[in-house]
């Protein structure tokens, strides 16, 4: 129990003297912040998938959620860096409400069908308000109004820093939640739903406080990455947004802390070298999912932690 | 043109979608109710199935009439090939688990589809109507054509149906579907049951695409919107059942059809999945669903 904790914290403060030793170059310091507030999204689907067992193929509606609720305020209403991502934790938290109330009418296939479905509406209702979503072409946030505490977020620091404790952040929650009562909960519901219902508890209701959460983390991560790299746009609810943090959680291992934020680095990288090469980059991607899903189902942490150190979070 | 003909104009068109999507919803629901798993790639095979007619035709020179013949013929046998293939290398070793397989499905999406991109190109390209005949309908002019692919669909739906109930092979396809287990207790080899069905599922997209193409043009990001439909439709109909597929496919096409030409095609989807709410509020399992998924 201990050794976890200080193996999560450890990574935490790696991840801190990285940057404040200056190991980084600017371009690996970019690329980083970036990833970090992707794992934080990578994190807020773990909780659904990982932890619960629910496969939704529609995250990006509440990544771009988020994304949109925090840039359009800020774009159009001149809301401030705390109004809006205020605004944003609200949206998403109510539109996870909305789709797991909807969605968990259906169990098994047709879930990972309805939550596909509705963040593909997401995105073309994003391309049908194109004039107030400026649609593909989205929007830049300006510098004068990604300002907090008065710090300027789109200093490279400041934005590494910022990504770090948002990270931070969503995995603490997720560690919470795997050792308190609620997460054993949501792994008794993954592993036998039936028998969660057998012992007492409402599997309908944990599995919808599940998403809410996991939803929130995501709007929230959304929020982040619009407000620190000051770019919005459709691409972002995408369908291959959905699928990248199922690919993350996948390489790194399903229901591990940890696990979001390693295949995170690991998709990054890998995409960005192969962008280099073809613009069918997306290949990659593609032959990642079967290489998981036929040789490695565990992940990497999963691997680790079933092979030696049972004790990981 | 008044409203009245405007109306039938759209509806024309309406059919034209419902027809393609039938065949598109067909093959997906066909693949989920034998396997019960969910095919995600199965707009791409529809891709492939419209890149390769493109292909096709434009090594037939002469009459775009022999070169879309031969793409009826040839397209459906392709990428049928390419979904058993598909099949035997990497849904047979998952062994159908419902999770693996759509994740599979998800990665077998972006390898055609990328690979569509490397080889095709990132442009849409035209496909010559094999026939080029304008049906004056008093008010407007319609493609003859058109009224050919709403003709094909019929039939094509028609001979499955036949397949399906009055054959031995529908039996076995029936039996499978209704407990795969006792059938291969009855000797069924389900596995090759499973490899040909995941093969047919892709070929009757395929030829949705042969048929639409010439009215569509062929883009290696078409196979995007017609899967929405047909999820859209598949749980509308209810997943599994064949009949309500077809019902289900006839009202989302029409439907989308004529909003399309009324509105726009992106309002469409959105009323499409505000149906689908109400479907899923009232009943869960779809109009015509009876098996729990």
């Amino acid at each position: 129990m201990r050794k976890d904790i200080i193996l999560h914290l450890s990574a935490l403060l790696f991840l801190f003297l990285l940057e404040i030793l200056g190991i980084f170059s600017e371009y690996h310091q970019g690329n980083f912040a970036r990833i970090l507030v992707l794992a934080a999204y990578g994190v807020g689907y773990n909780i659904l998938f990982g932890y619960t067992g629910l496969l939704s193929l529609g995250h990006a509606l509440f990544f771009s959620a988020g994304l949109y609720a925090s840039g359009l305020s800020i774009y159009h209403l001149d809301y401030n860096i705390e109004q809006s991502l205020f605004l944003a934790i609200c949206i998403s938290a109510l539109i996870s409400l909305i789709i797991g109330f909807l969605a968990l009418r259906t169990i098994g296939v047709s879930f990972m069908i309805v939550t596909l479905m509705f963040s593909q509406i997401a995105y073309l209702s994003i391309l049908y308000f194109g004039s107030i979503t400026r649609g593909d072409e989205g929007f830049v946030i300006q510098q004068s109004s990604r300002v907090f505490l008065s710090m300027d977020l789109s200093n490279p620091k400041i934005r590494y820093y910022s990504a770090l404790l948002i990270f931070s952040l969503c995995m603490l929650i997720n560690l919470w939640i795997a050792k308190s009562p609620f997460g054993r909960v949501l792994v008794a519901i993954r592993e036998n739903s039936d028998r969660a219902l057998m012992l007492g508890y409402n599997v309908k209701l944990y599995k919808l406080f599940s998403i809410i959460i996991s939803g929130t983390i995501s709007g929230l991560a959304g929020a982040c990455y619009g407000i620190l790299f000051g770019y919005v746009g459709a691409s972002f609810a995408a369908v291959s947004y959905s699928i990248f943090p199922l690919l993350w959680v996948l390489i790194g291992g399903a229901g591990t802390v940890l696990g979001p934020l390693i295949g995170a680095i690991f998709m990054f990288y890998l995409i960005d070298y192969a962008s280099d090469i073809t613009d069918a980059y997306m290949i990659i991607v593609g032959v990642a999912l079967l290489f998981v899903t036929l040789f490695a189902r565990r992940g990497i942490i999963g691997e680790l932690r079933f092979r030696y150190y049972k004790w990981i979070s | 043109m008044e409203l009245g003909p405007y109306l039938l104009f759209a509806s024309l068109e309406g059919l034209v979608h419902a027809a393609v999507l039938s065949l598109i919803a067909l093959g997906l629901s066909l693949v989920f109710g034998v396997m019960r798993i969910v095919n995600v790639a199965h707009g791409e095979f529809f891709m492939l199935g419209a890149i390769i007619t493109w292909w096709v035709s434009s090594f037939v020179s002469g009459n775009p009439a022999i070169g879309f013949l031969l793409a009826l013929l040839v397209v459906p046998i392709i990428v049928g090939m390419t979904a058993v293939l598909s099949d035997w290398l990497i849904l047979r070793h998952l062994k159908y688990d419902p999770e693996a397989t759509i994740i599979a499905t998800i990665g077998i999406l972006y390898i055609i589809q990328q690979f569509a991109l490397m080889t095709f190109g990132p442009d849409a390209k035209p496909v010559e109507q094999p026939f080029n005949i304008r049906l004056d309908l008093y008010w407007f002019g319609f493609s003859a054509y058109k009224f050919f692919v709403i003709f094909s669909a019929i039939i094509l739906l028609l001979a499955i149906w036949l397949v399906m109930s009055k054959t031995k092979f529908g039996l076995i396809l029936r039996a499978t579907q209704l407990d795969s287990e006792t059938a291969q207790a009855f000797g069924i080899p389900i596995s090759r049951v499973y490899n040909i069905v995941f093969g047919l599922g892709a070929a009757i997209a395929a030829v949705g695409a042969v048929l639409i193409v010439p009215i569509q043009q062929a883009h290696y990001l078409m196979g995007g919107e017609p899967l929405l439909l047909a999820f859209i439709v598949v749980i509308i109909g209810g997943l599994g059942s064949l009949k309500g597929t077809v019902a289900a496919a006839i009202l989302i096409g029409m439907s989308d059809g004529i909003i399309s030409v009324f509105f726009s095609p992106n309002i469409a989807k959105i009323l499409a999945t505000l149906l689908v709410v109400v479907v899923l509020i009232i009943k869960p399992n779809g109009l015509f669903g009876t098996t729990k998924t």
